[in-house]
């Protein structure tokens, strides 16, 4: 079974997107609520809250949940 | 009901939980999560009500961790998510074993295609980013070879090649997700400096991987 370039490129570009400070899983958990709270508002989150931004990009776990959040506060 | 403020939840559901003030919540979490879920994930509503069950037991087992920093329901929310999610994923998963997903195969020959570390360029591109791309998936493919560890290698195959879950690897390699991220980290930072070493940059994976129309 070969892997799609697609698997590769995103495999490529998280490793040069890599830094040498980046938070757990645990700490971006956290911080999710207030971050949600701040993107909703329209906030500039990626400068407010740099560490959570860079690691929703590179974690597709963290990444579903923080979308899953922000689609059910849209609805409260 | 939604007006209550946070001191005000955080009072109502600490020692006996108030039942109405319970019962709101219960409402809220039931009602973001079939919201956030349905269209996009397959879920009974008796699912969402486990799940929402589910989270106000961590939400009551955990009262004493929230510091304010949001509004209590979006820090309830967040919980029930992540219970949401933790489920979905460990059905979606279940009857999936890491060595079904990667093989022990460290073996040199990939001609047969049949190690998930091979990689073919897509073929609609020009002959020249197919060289290119060809070329970085094979530097790649001996960096993860050679320079990873084996758990390494295995998580990042799993995880970034075969779309398993974080969590879903991490419990089968008896680990948790944060110290499963912090070893992919070291794994990616490590691939970095390789690729860096052999000169390749950002600009050369962009070329490659995104072709002008
Ligand atoms: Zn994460």
């Amino acid at each position: 079974m070969s892997t799609e370039p697609e698997k590769l490129r995103n495999l490529m570009r998280s490793i040069f997107m890599t830094h040498r400070d980046e938070i757990g899983c645990d700490t971006c958990f956290d911080q999710m609520d207030l971050f949600a709270e701040l993107t909703l508002a329209g906030k500039d989150v990626a400068s407010a809250m740099p560490h959570v931004y860079r690691h929703l990009q590179m974690c597709k776990a963290c990444r579903e949940e923080f979308e899953a959040l922000l689609s059910a506060l849209k609805l409260l | 009901m939604e007006d209550r403020n946070n001191e005000e939840w955080v009072r109502a559901l600490g020692g006996v939980p108030d039942s109405g003030v319970l019962a709101a919540l219960r409402e809220t979490l039931l009602r973001g999560l079939r919201y956030a879920l349905k269209q996009r994930y397959h879920v009974t509503e008796s699912d969402l009500e486990d799940f929402v069950q589910d989270a106000l037991v961590r939400v009551l087992d955990n009262l004493d961790t929230f510091r304010g920093e949001s509004k209590f329901t979006t820090w309830a929310q967040k919980i029930a998510v992540r219970v949401a999610f933790s489920e979905l994923r460990r059905k979606r998963w279940e009857n999936i074993s890491l060595q079904d997903l990667v093989p022990d195969d460290t073996s040199e020959d990939d001609s047969s295609g049949a190690s998930p570390l091979s990689w073919m360029p897509s073929s609609e591109l020009t002959p020249e980013h197919q060289i290119t791309q060809h070329s970085l998936g094979a530097l790649l493919q001996d960096l993860i070879r050679e320079e990873l560890t084996d758990l390494q290698r295995q998580a990042m195959t799993a995880i970034a090649l075969k779309g398993m879950p974080l969590e879903e690897v991490a419990r089968r390699m008896g680990t948790n997700r944060n110290a499963l991220y912090k070893l992919l980290h070291d794994a990616r930072q490590r691939l970095k400096q390789r690729l860096e070493a052999h000169g390749v940059t950002v600009d050369d994976v962009m070329a490659a991987f995104s072709p002008e129309p």
